[in-house]
């Protein structure tokens, strides 16, 4: 009797264990690459000659002596996402798919982002080699002691906006005045706030600011006069949803959109970050050329193959239905393409502006982003300017002097 | 069949009518609101009150239900319906474990906490000051402080999301073994002093027995908040493959299709109706033998 009960226990044990294994793993599909011993030479053909950042009077970055980096052979390195497996994160995505990153000796496990998982602290922590992050937001961890630095600025504009039905006249920031305006808080609202004291409006007295959720009911629904949405996801959303004095969708004449990149106030959004710490190791510095070199080819890709990278999104497990994954990835392309210093360059202007208004700015709660200006080591063009000459010698478009977005055609539901 | 098992049998299709009644009942609440209600909402003294009624605040019912046949992504071969299953299915083996490892841990702690009075003493504030902290701060403390330790676990976030079931779970088992096996009456354990049995021999024979009854609504509510903390870090940390995870995503399609959201919804008040059933089916395995005026 008692043994049985011992077996019975053991069994009960057992199966806990069982079952807590199964609801692990469970990924039909893995996102890595099986590096065959990457041989290619990246990053060890350096010169000093490419070392000159674009000058600006922040200085000239962190300096990296490329020439010093050696070039990685079926390294294993993990990037981090912001967010789940979406269009936004295309070329990462497609540098998998398309055997880039194998090209370049290294093997990539791309790791999901959530809710409450910050990316630059991930890697800060070490658990992760390269992250993808808002500028704002990762130099704000910065100040908070994590020492990540941005090792190429895919994203080159900011794809914020304030979207508004036409009758209510909102064209300019200027116009927000006396309108109530949506924004998502959690620090994604100082490029409102920025706008708001260029057109010499208060935040606090002359618009009503309200919390917004992530969907855009709120100005469907005639709550919010404008509303925050990004060019590729909430603003497709409300093109994807029935407008229902006319049955059908919601058509992009029926809106106002004000952009903040328009509006001379956009702050840089997804960088590719690294650990500043380990740049100094040549094994490390070797990957993060090389990865950014093959992230970069991937982008390329997708600026050239914009169905072929929604494809390879969808086929990744995204939820996003495929017309708005094409729509989203025709959106990114616009943020990223065409790009005249070269993609993935740190642009000197757009930094000290993001840097500017994130240290000058304050919210409702009279908070800014940063306490002071980030030191000089938090950003830097070597990598960069290194990854860009070697895909130049491969013979790959890092302009895209030529780009032209494609014509999305929306869906209901984006389906 | 005897006249018992009659009565059995009747109160059990009894309890099974009065669970689809309720769901009509609630059904057909949600449509007379929706009918009658202001569609814009009702506010009294300047604060919103009332809840929208218009289909994007407050969906038909059967628009929910229609969206589970529908295909989840055009081109998709799976329903929302098949999607909502796995992942509540997946969720449900998390909770699972989560339940099990955690009511393993509270009986453990509860029995180190009667054997020796110092660690009850020790533990007992810690044990209650663990459940005040709010979940949604768990969740990411806990995914970190594993990603801090390894490479490995970072990419791991189910994992994470067990261990806050199992935070969650483990403290009622605890409190209702721990109060169990304190309530033994005096006379029964004096017998077993006389019969010169040792502490593990009385625990198993007799103090586990008597703990019994407290430890059957103490696994409801731990079964309870074993998918609440599976389902809120799934929410939390995207965990992929979760019915949290879902909610997540049919959240952000809530602009064009509100209904959707609720397939999901649906899906995690199936997980936790199915856990219900399990903990419901440990409870009468635990009672089996009881004559039921010891209970």
């Amino acid at each position: 009797m008692r043994h049985g009960r011992a077996a019975k226990l053991a069994a009960i044990v057992s199966l806990a264990g069982l079952l807590v294994a199964a609801c692990g793993d469970d990924e039909s599909s893995s996102d890595t690459t099986a590096a065959a011993g990457g041989t290619e030479t990246t990053a060890a053909a350096g010169g000093s000659d490419t070392t000159a950042a674009a000058g600006g009077d922040t200085g000239a970055g962190l300096a990296v002596d490329v020439a010093s980096c050696t070039a990685p052979e079926g390294a294993k390195v993990k990037l981090q996402l912001q967010w789940v497996t979406q269009a936004q994160f295309a070329g990462y995505f497609a540098a998998v798919d398309q055997g880039f990153y194998e090209k370049a000796g290294l093997d990539v496990e791309i790791v999901e982002g959530g809710v409450d998982i910050p990316p630059q602290k991930t890697l800060a922590s070490g658990a992760v080699d390269f992250a993808i992050s808002w500028v704002p937001k990762a130099l704000a961890e910065r100040e908070a002691g994590a020492k990540v630095t941005n090792i190429a600025q895919v994203f080159q504009r900011s794809g914020t906006l304030q979207v508004s039905f036409k009758d209510k006249n909102i064209t300019s920031a200027a116009d927000f005045k006396g309108k109530k305006i949506g924004n998502w808080g959690f620090g994604n609202e100082y490029e409102i706030f920025a706008a708001l004291s260029k057109a010499g409006l208060d935040p606090a007295s002359d618009v009503t600011l309200l919390q917004q959720n992530f969907d855009m009911n709120g100005l469907l629904s005639g709550e919010i006069d404008a509303a925050e949405a990004m060019t590729y996801n909430e603003y497709a959303q409300v093109l994807e949803a029935i407008n229902p004095d006319t049955g059908a969708l919601y058509q992009p004449e029926d809106l106002n959109v004000v952009s903040y990149e328009d509006e001379g106030v956009g702050m840089l959004q997804d960088a590719i970050w690294a650990d500043e710490t380990r740049l100094s190791d040549p094994a490390y510095c070797g990957q993060a050329v090389a990865f950014v070199k093959a992230s970069l080819e991937g982008w390329a890709y997708c600026r050239d193959n914009a169905q072929a990278c929604a494809d390879i999104v969808v086929a990744k497990g995204s939820k996003l239905g495929a017309t708005h994954q094409l729509w989203q990835m025709n959106e990114v392309n616009k943020l990223i393409w065409p790009a005249e210093g070269g993609v993935g360059v740190i642009d000197t202007a757009a930094w000290d502006r993001t840097v500017e208004i994130a240290s000058g700015t304050k919210n409702l709660d009279g908070a800014t982003v940063l306490t002071k200006a980030p030191d000089a080591t938090s950003w830097t063009n070597d990598i960069v300017n290194e990854a860009v000459k070697l895909l130049t010698a491969d013979g790959v478009d890092v302009n895209g002097s030529s780009f032209a977005p494609i014509e999305v055609t929306l869906t209901e539901g984006g389906a | 069949m005897t006249d018992a098992e009659r009565q059995r049998r009747r109160t059990r299709i009894r309890r099974a009518s009065m669970f689809a009644v309720a769901f009509v009942l609630v059904a057909v609440s949600w449509e007379l609101y929706k009918a009658v209600g202001p569609e814009k909402g009702g506010t009294i003294f300047g604060t919103r009150i009332l809840a929208r009624t218009d289909d994007r605040a407050m969906p038909h019912i059967w628009d929910m239900f229609s969206r589970f046949s529908e295909s989840e992504v055009r081109g998709g071969e799976d329903s929302v319906f098949v999607v909502v299953l796995r992942a509540a299915w997946y969720s449900f083996r998390c909770a699972l474990a989560a339940f099990v490892a955690g009511s393993l841990l509270g009986i453990g702690l509860a029995v180190l906490m009667a054997r020796f009075r110092f660690f009850e003493r020790a533990l007992m504030p810690y044990l209650v000051i663990s459940q005040t902290v709010p979940i949604i701060v768990l969740a990411p403390l806990i995914f970190s402080l594993m990603a801090y330790n390894s490479r490995e676990l970072a990419s791991k976030t189910w994992l994470a999301a067990v261990l806050l079931g199992v935070f969650l779970a483990f403290f009622p088992v605890a409190m209702g073994t721990l109060r169990g096996l304190q309530t033994t009456p005096s006379a029964p354990l004096e017998l077993m002093d006389s019969y010169a049995a040792g502490w593990w021999k009385t625990l198993w024979k007799l103090r586990f027995p008597n703990a019994v009854p407290f430890l059957a609504p103490a696994l409801r509510l731990a079964g309870a908040a074993a998918v609440v903390g599976v389902t809120v870090s799934e929410i939390s940390l995207g965990v992929r493959y979760g019915v949290g995870r879902l909610i997540l995503s049919y959240g952000q399609e809530a602009t064009s299709d509100p209904p959707k959201l609720y397939t999901a919804v649906f899906g995690a008040a199936a997980l936790g109706l199915v856990m219900a059933a399990v903990v419901v089916g440990i409870d009468r395995l635990l009672m089996r033998n009881r004559p039921p005026e010891a209970v």
